[in-house]
Formats: structure tokens, sequence, C-alpha cells
């Protein structure tokens, strides 16, 4: 078979156009023809010209808040941000050792973490396609290492599969592959796909499915060299005397099938979990420090805003020192407003009945992650998992080993528990010392013996008690897009809103960073014109 | 399900109580679990809820629970960052916990909610969903 013969390649076709054209056209080629995707970033915004002396207001210092205000002031305003919290970054966010944190409702944490060890409470992960946030952080000089997502050797554990017992990843995916690709080639084989098929599609359908599932000579998933070059070895290959291998037993399909390992792997389909995915060295927090660094001296910390009037052809904002408790009053020609809806719902803010209801629209999700520190990286050291994650239907979710600072010695942290859906609320109810031994006694699953044994101590953040934000992110639906995404983004007099709520990417770093950079954009063409 | 692994260790721990008869245990109220379970994240174990730049409004000695028809409303239909928990939890859950909150916490509504009442006067689940899939 030959797949030159049904006309050339998509790869020659382009080959032809750049030897022709110059790489310009290949670009242009490679965006019609679906290549060269990305989030919808075509550069910073090079803003020029503003009137001087126009004064522009920053609420909030995270991501979208801190780019406004280095775009904005690039561009010649006079620029003030103010920020809740005593520290930039907002969400995007490290907890180290000895840092304090206290969530609502008072509890305590005092971090005990070994030095260069953190939990990433928020984000902790970029897709190589977020390219408006890469393009800053390398701008921003933030140092990126490779986040390991997915890794093989890491292990999937199901209360329904194995009698609860964990699986490498590797033998699950592989012998889910193999029986599926043995079943295609079966009903190929009885004809089954005669109705969809050509009789020279299926046959090369058949071949295929032999390659793609380790396949035997007779279309079987069996024990043998071939599969378990997949799946692993029962004896792994060695030198000398006793250096050939013995090949390992597939699953009984049944139990793949009980495992629901297809959700693990399809996961890792998703665009926004595909390699290569970054963190910068050293916490996620790193971005926010970087980004803070590009607008020193213009971030006034533990301003709490109580309200914002777009009276007498000015913005006035209103707020209160939560150290000190003195009121304040930051006016300015206009503002951009980063604070996240569920805080900005509650504060006075002078806008159309229409950005009103939007700013009350949307309800928050909430998560809650834990961090657990161990005496060394067994799980490297005796499992030789670097990296990864490992999955489980327990309400910890999984647990995910660190990327950084592989094959060294000394203290980790592995993130213990990263909850969705009703486990969130279960375990944010809980105290912080609650969800760490919950999530250490869930997460032991993995490796018995080791995990209570050699702990250390813990962090943990519940997103619905973190006093800046109230929960994780804002929650939109196709309705509530229709009624309210365009009303929320406008410009509103003098207001205009930012961060991930204002962007179709929710919830990621990129959503806030190309928010802010639309909103400023339009912002500037506003105070041009008036 | 906390407050019996509780009860179970007092047993445990004191035998000669566990040998009277006569006390009997009283049964956990039916929206405990429930607001252990999902309410609390927010409002606090003990429903006085909390401020940072935000405020997550407290539960206790609440007088606009008065009226059953709120809480029920808001629970049902959600408040600003706060979701809706129509279709998360039955309308028994929803009238239990909120007969729950009403009857503790320094609230002392004798009024009861029912699941019907839930039936009723609740904002249905927006059609669209928590969030996009």
């Amino acid at each position: 078979m030959n797949w030159a013969e049904q006309g050339p390649t998509r790869r020659e076709v382009l080959r032809t156009i750049g030897m022709m054209a110059g790489t310009a056209v290949l670009y242009q080629a490679m965006e019609v023809l679906g290549h060269a995707k990305e989030t919808q970033f075509a550069g910073p915004p090079n803003l020029q010209g503003a009137r001087p002396g126009t004064k522009v207001v920053v609420l909030g210092a995270g991501l979208a808040g801190m780019l406004a205000a280095y775009e904005l002031a690039k561009a010649g305003y006079d620029v003030q941000i103010l920020e809740y919290n005593n520290r930039p970054g907002g969400r995007n966010w490290s907890l180290y050792g000895g840092d304090t944190y206290t969530e609502l409702g008072g509890a305590t944490q005092k971090v005990g973490f070994s030095e260069g060890n953190y939990l990433n409470p928020g984000p902790w992960r970029i897709p190589y396609h977020h390219r408006a946030l890469l393009h800053y952080c390398k701008k921003f000089g933030v140092a990126l290492e490779p986040f390991i997502q997915m890794n093989q050797q890491a292990l999937v554990q199901s209360s329904k599969a194995f009698g609860g017992k964990p699986m490498r990843y590797r033998e699950l995916h592989a012998d889910w592959d193999g029986n599926v690709a043995e079943l295609l080639a079966k009903a190929i084989d009885n004809r089954g796909l005669d109705s969809v098929m050509t009789k020279e599609d299926a046959d090369r359908l058949r071949i295929a499915l032999r390659e793609w599932g380790a396949l035997d000579q007779n279309f079987k998933y069996s024990k043998n060299y071939r599969s378990s070059r997949r799946r692993g070895f029962e004896r792994a290959q060695g030198g000398g005397v006793l250096g050939e291998p013995i090949p390992s037993d597939p699953h009984a399909f049944k139990d793949i099938l009980d495992s629901g390992i297809w959700r693990t792997v399809a996961q890792h389909m998703n665009i926004d979990h595909q390699h290569a995915m970054f963190q910068p060295v050293g916490g996620m927090g790193m971005i926010g420090r970087g980004f803070a660094k590009q607008v020193e001296g213009k971030i006034r910390y533990n301003q709490k805003v109580t309200s914002i009037s777009q009276q007498g052809g000015k913005v006035t904002v209103m707020h209160t020192d939560t150290g000190s408790g003195v009121t304040g009053t930051t006016e300015a020609d206009y503002c951009v407003c980063t604070i996240p809806l569920s805080v900005l719902s509650q504060i006075d803010v002078d806008c159309s009945p229409g950005l009103d209801a939007a700013i009350n629209a949307l309800p928050y999700s909430n998560s809650v992650k834990v961090g657990l520190e161990f005496k060394r990286r067994f799980w490297e050291e005796e499992e030789a998992i670097y990296g990864g994650i490992s999955f489980t239907d327990r309400e910890i979710s999984m647990i995910s080993y660190p990327s950084g600072k592989l094959h060294s010695d000394g203290p980790a942290v592995i993130l213990g528990a990263y909850t969705f859906g009703p486990a969130s609320y279960k375990f944010a109810g809980m105290t912080p010392e609650e969800r760490i031994q919950r999530a250490l006694e869930q997460g032991s699953v993995f490796h018995p013996g080791r995990y209570k044994e050699e702990f250390i101590g813990g962090a943990t953040v519940a997103w619905s008690r973190v006093p800046f934000t109230l929960g994780c992110c804002a929650q939109w639906n196709e309705d509530t897009r229709k009624e309210h995404y365009q009303t929320l983004v406008a410009v509103d007099n003098r207001l205009v809103l930012a961060g991930e709520h204002a962007s179709y990417i929710g919830c990621w770093m990129e959503g806030a960073i190309l928010s802010s950079l639309d909103a400023v954009t339009r912002l500037h063409s506003r105070a041009l014109e008036a | 399900m906390r407050f019996v692994l509780f009860a179970v260790a007092a047993l445990i721990a004191s035998p000669a109580l566990a040998q009277k008869p006569a006390k009997a245990l009283p049964a956990p109220h039916p929206g405990a679990e429930v607001y252990q379970n999902i309410c609390q994240a927010c409002h606090m174990a003990n429903a006085l809820g909390g401020e940072g730049a935000g405020k997550i409004p407290a539960l206790a000695k609440n007088g606009t629970l008065e009226a059953a028809g709120y809480p029920i409303m808001v629970v049902t239909g959600g408040k600003n960052a706060m979701p809706w928990f129509r279709g998360a939890l039955t309308d028994q859950q929803i009238s239990d916990v909120i007969n729950y909150v009403r009857s503790n916490f320094g609230n002392k509504y004798k009024d009861k909610v029912t699941p019907a009442m839930v039936a009723e006067m609740g904002v249905p689940a927006p059609k669209g969903g928590m969030r996009e899939q």
C-alpha cells in the first residue's frame, strides 16, 4: 500500500510552496490547511499615543490586571493598581515553606515545606498552544520547564476493577487498544463492516489494526513479545544468562472495561492536556512575580475595593486598607476592573443595568487542592514514576508527582488531591487538617507502606474559602453566554472588565491574558475618541 | 455520617454509659449530612460564613430565612456566585437541609419546608447546565 498514490501529501504541497515563495506564503498556506492553529494571539498590542496625563486605575494585580497596567503604561497612561492581597499574582500563586495562609472561617496554615518545595493551589500547567501566556513568560524572564502530564508508568485505580488494586496506566492502555483492535478485526472477518466500507478499505484497516493494537499474526491480542513491548514484560529484558525477557499476560477485557481506562486516555487526547506542557521553574507563582517586576511601584497592596463610581466624567474608586482600616479614594479617567465576579457582584458598581446583570449572573466553581510533602521521592526511586499523574475514582481524583527537580534527593511535594464536583464541597467543608488527612488516606492506595510512612506535612487550599475569590472560576453556559457575554466585555462608559471570566478560555491563565489585551486595546481606542 | 461515627466512638469509649438502656441516641437531622457535605464548604461548620474581599453570608441567626420561600429560591436557583443545587440535590434533600438550617444555628423557625414546596416554589435547573461542555 502506497499512500503517495492518492495524490501529493500536504507536506509535499507545503514544501513546494515554500520553495517557490518563501516562508510568509508557507505560513499562510499552513493556516489555510489547518496547521499552526493556536489561541487567538496575534502578538502584543503595541498601544501608542495616550493623551498625556490620562489616568487609569486597574483593580486587581492578577495576571490580567498587571498585564493591563504594563501595556497601558507603555502606551503612556498614568497607571495605578489596587490589590486586595499583600502579594501580586491573584490566583497565580504558589505556597512555599514559611508562608502563612488564612482561609475564610479563620483557619490558618503555616506551610512547613522544605526550601524550594511548593503547592500550586490554582493553575499548575500551561498548554503549548497558550501562546499569549508563553509570549509574556519569555518576555518577562519567567523560566519554564516541561510539565509531565501523561506518564504510562503512573497508576490508575478504580473501585470497580481489579479488586480496587491500582494498575499501571501502560498495561491498561495497551490492553484497551489491543482488545479493541482485535474486536474490530473480528468484525471485519465476520463481514460486520461490509455495509460501511469497501473490501479494499476493510483489508487496509485490518492490517492497520494489527499494527495499532499490537496483534499477532492471527489478529489476536495475546501474550507475546509484541504485546509486552507495549504493556511491559513479566521479566524485563536484560543482559547475559537471564537476559531473555518473559512476556506478560494481558488482563481480561472485562476488567479493562470495568477500569474505565478510556476516560483517562481520552483526557490526554484533549488539546488542553496534550504534550508539550510547561510549568514555571520554582512554582506557578513565579509568573505573578515576573509580571509584578514589570509594574514595580504601581501596585498598592492590602486595598479592598468597596465602590466604583463613574459620576462627574471620571472614575472614583473607594477602598479600605485591610491592615489599618483607613479608607481611601482613587480617581482616574478610566478603570480596568479584573476583580472576580464572585467579589465584584458584592461591590457597588456604577454601570449600565446590563453590565450589572451580567456581573450578577455567573456562579463560580469550586475545587480543593492538597499538597503532601514526603521525605524522599520513593515513587521515583522504587517505582520509576517520574512526574505525571496517577488517577483514581476516589474523591481526591488524582495524585500528581512533581515534574521539577527529577531524580534528586531530599523531600518533595506531591499534589495529593485535585477535587471535582461534589467532592470539592465535601473537602472544602473540612478543616485543613482533615483535608490533609483524608488526602493522605485516599492517596495511600497508590503507594501502600510508603505514603503515610514517609509523609512529613501538607498544605491545602479550598477555593470556596479563598478570601480574594470565594471560588475558582466563572461558570458560563450557552444561555448566559448569549445573554450576558458581549455586555460583560463591552466598555461601559469609562469602565472595562477583564479576567478569565471575560474570555472563552475560562479558568486558564491564557483567558485572563487574552481578555486583558483585548480590553486595554478597546479602552485605548475609547480614550483616543473621547 | 461523621455524627454517627462520633456516636459509635463515644459508645466504645464509655462502656458503662452504653449499658444504660434508657438513653437512646437522638437520630441526626436528615439535613445535617447535606449541610456538612455541601453548605459548610462556604457557610462554615458554625454557619457564620466569612468575610474577605467579598462576603459569604452567615446562615446563623439569619432573619432572611424567616420566609421559607427565600431559602428555597436561593438553594434551587443560586444567587450571584453561589451555584444552584437543583438537580445536584433532590427536593427531599433540599427541604431537609433548609429545615436543618432553619431550626439550628440560633434559628428557631417552627414551620417546615416539604419537598412539595420545593417542587412548587423552587427555581428550575437552567437548561444550559452548570457549564459549557
